[in-house]
């Protein structure tokens, strides 16, 4: 079906081992965010001086592997668009560092900035301001190439090809403007774009979120096939839990700012060990009108990330909250490796102290799961 | 008509074959055309479209909102009493917000920025019941506590920027329900929500329709917000009702293929190898009139009937119609499907915008 989608196909879909691009061999992450920081400043006054600060990404590292599809979800707030942003070098991170393939990014003798983004894209959730209103789309596509040296017909050529790729006829679309184009099309254009540089990661961001049902669907499938056919690697950022399962092998929950939970996402649905990310499964409407929710699955909304509560950064909404939970932040700790299923909760850890430390099929029990 | 409507075994809303139309310069834009439906007391229905599909002009009709110079609305509207179409401005300036009422869903844009809640809510009630400041602020307090607001003394002296989303939006029903309105129409009002407030949101007015006995017409996108709240389910499709029966009848035995097509594209396993069953294409242009069936050109079953006529609704059980000429070819959703046809390239040609 790919095949017949893509007619103009010029590579051959490479596979992870004979990437040429490759560095680190299959078992280096392509990824690696390390204690990742970015916290806003508030200003304000007549001296605009800062007096407090947004913990929009506090101590944040995850690794993505190659050829995988990393899914971060979490409520508006919880800092998943800004950590896309750090990764992509659009807003610098306070501390932290991020490993691209084996090479850290910046500094003196990391890898460059412009060269990463080669290798990173990202498409964003808002189409239609994300496109240059007084470009036509081909050229859109092709600024990307043009300002990396390539020359301007190899650039539209290129541009060209990858309309196709998107599903979209080069011949009635490429010298369209956006406001010419629907939701649906005008994301397939953005996607377009990311892939102009032939990148290797690309961030998605909310990229499906604006789009209606069935045209979201049309480019969960699309974003499909392109990952198989470019050998591609995807962060995929949404709010929507059931598109996150659908598209990711891992993924990670973050709440107000911090990673509370993160694993394979076949586990985490079957069995989720974080209470916040227990609510945010059951939050889920199904479209059998005879299973309504009767009881909200948590109360209140987010609080300020500007002064988040202490220890426990869930505890003001968790049932489970004891005087551990405001005292100490439970660590994401445990294993390592990339298969291990971890959680930041001080009920997963037997030495915290909290009462209800007790076996996983205990507490499974008292959840009442 | 008028004076028997009091009854409460009539229909709260009678809309019939409702039409609108925008002009804009030389264009005209055919966004409603010819939606029926009623609504008895006390009863919810939820309107399921896509962006595009009229849902939102549809509520925004019933309100006589939409912008005089540039839209025309033609059909007979009954909201009550009301008879909307024939009410004179200042008339109808007074049935909103007493007897019908609206919910946006975009609570910032909504809520006036430089009037404290108190004030907001107070300025309806002493506009529409005409009480006195104290007596506003007093029943604005009420409306709070109603609608679970914690602190919400204090929330009275709040501006709408000191609030989250869902504060704001529970401070937005407070303002619908202030001056017990029969009908609220809520146009999307979870939308702009994360998942675990759109619950506490929907809960919440799903709890007071039932206590206070209103009418509710909310409109969505989501059939999973329609399946926690919708009595009656009505899916819009380029201006038209293509189904309406009940929540049960239209989510778990649905026979329009738009109405599948939109269950089918719903994800809810990992399919992380194969394709979801999508609607090919995109919805059609509005400023073109089709015809036929407006669904025809996405539709795997289309015929060259379709395009022919608009089909008429037809009766599939006492409480459900579907507006599909197959309607009776069609195989049940629980036969062998039919075979999908290959990937499709969206939006094929002109006219697609």
């Amino acid at each position: 079906m790919a095949a017949d989608a893509v007619p103009r196909l010029i590579t051959q879909p490479p596979t992870a081992a004979d990437d040429p691009r490759d560095r680190g061999g299959p078992a280096q992450p392509l990824l690696i965010a390390q204690n990742l920081e970015k916290h806003f400043p508030i200003r304000g006054g007549m001296l605009s001086r800062k007096h407090g600060s947004i913990k929009a990404v506090d101590d944040v590292s995850f690794s993505v592997l190659k050829g995988e599809t990393m899914g971060v979800v979490g409520e508006s707030g919880c800092g998943k668009s800004t950590v896309a942003r750090v990764l992509m070098g659009l807003v610098p991170q306070d501390k932290g560092s991020i490993v691209f393939d084996g090479e850290l990014v910046g500094g003196q003798q990391g890898l460059p900035m412009r060269e990463l983004r080669r290798n990173m894209q990202i498409v964003f959730q808002d189409s239609d301001s994300s496109l240059n209103p007084r470009l036509p789309i081909v050229e859109s596509i092709a600024y990307g190439p043009r300002v990396h040296g390539m020359r301007r017909a190899e650039a539209r050529s290129l541009a060209r090809d990858l309309l196709q790729r998107v599903g979209l006829d080069p011949a009635l679309f490429a010298f369209r403007y956006p406001h010419e184009l629907s939701g649906g099309q005008k994301q397939r254009v953005n996607v377009a774009r990311a892939l102009a540089l032939n990148p290797r990661l690309v961030i998605l961001d909310e990229a499906v979120s604006a789009l209606d049902k069935s045209i979201e669907a049309q480019v969960l499938n699309l974003l499909r096939q392109l990952k198989q056919t470019l050998n591609l690697t995807y962060v995929f950022i949404s709010h929507d839990l059931n598109v996150v399962r659908c598209v990711s092998d891992r993924m990670l929950v973050m709440y107000l700012g911090q990673v509370v939970e993160i694993g394979p996402t076949d586990a985490i649905y079957r069995k989720p060990k974080h209470p916040y990310t227990e609510a945010l499964l059951e939050s889920r409407l199904t479209t059998d009108p005879r299973t309504r929710v009767e009881i909200a699955p948590l109360a209140g909304d987010p609080p300020n990330p500007a002064d988040p509560p202490s220890g426990c950064r869930f505890r003001t909404r968790c049932v489970f909250a004891e005087e551990i939970c405001a005292a100490r932040r439970p660590a994401l700790g445990g294993s390592s490796s990339h298969a291990a299923h971890l959680v930041a909760c001080h009920m997963a850890d037997p030495q915290s102290g909290h009462s209800r430390t007790a076996p996983s099929s205990q507490r499974a029990a008292a959840l009442g799961c | 008509m008028l004076d028997q409507t009091a009854r409460s075994d009539l229909p709260l809303v009678e809309v019939d074959d409702l039409h609108v139309r925008f002009f804009d310069g030389d264009e005209t834009v055919w966004a409603v055309n010819g939606v029926s439906f009623e609504l008895m007391p006390g009863e919810v229905l939820c309107i399921i479209g896509e962006s595009g599909s009229g849902k939102s002009v549809t509520m925004r009709a019933l309100m006589r909102l939409l912008p005089g110079q540039r839209s025309v609305i033609s059909g007979r509207i009954r909201i009550g009493q009301f008879d909307i179409m024939a009410l004179d401005e200042r008339r109808m300036s007074a049935v909103r917000g007493s007897t019908v009422s609206m919910v946006f869903q975009e609570p910032m844009t909504a809520l006036d920025p430089v009037y404290t809640l108190g004030q907001q809510i107070g300025e309806t009630l002493m506009r529409h019941e005409g009480c006195s400041r104290k007596a506003a602020r007093a029943r604005a307090l009420e409306l709070l506590q109603l609608v679970k607001v914690p602190l919400p003394e204090r929330r009275l002296d709040s501006y709408p920027h000191e609030l989250s989303g869902g504060l704001r939006q529970r401070a937005l029903i407070a303002m619908a329900l202030s001056c017990r309105p029969r009908l609220v129409l809520a146009d999307e009002p979870t939308t702009a929500l994360d998942a675990s407030v759109q619950i506490q949101i929907l809960l919440l007015l799903r709890k007071l329709q039932r206590e206070l006995g209103m009418g509710l017409i909310f409109v969505t996108h989501d059939l999973g917000v329609a399946a926690q709240i919708a009595d009656q389910v009505a899916v819009m499709y380029a201006g038209r009702i293509v189904e309406l029966g009940s929540a049960g009848d239209v989510l778990l035995r649905p026979r329009h293929p738009y109405t599948k097509g939109l269950l089918a594209s719903i994800v809810r396993d990992p399919l992380r190898d194969h394709d979801i069953e999508a609607i090919p294409g995109s919805p059609p242009d509005l400023r073109v009139i089709a015809q036929g069936c407006s669904f025809a050109p996405r539709c795997k079953f289309a015929r060259p009937v379709c395009a022919a006529a608009v089909p008429r609704p037809r009766q599939i059980a006492p409480d459900h119609v579907a507006s599909c000429v197959l309607i009776e070819d069609l195989p049940h959703h629980d036969a062998p499907a039919v075979p999908h046809p290959p990937f499709p390239t969206p939006a094929s040609g002109r006219g697609v915008y």
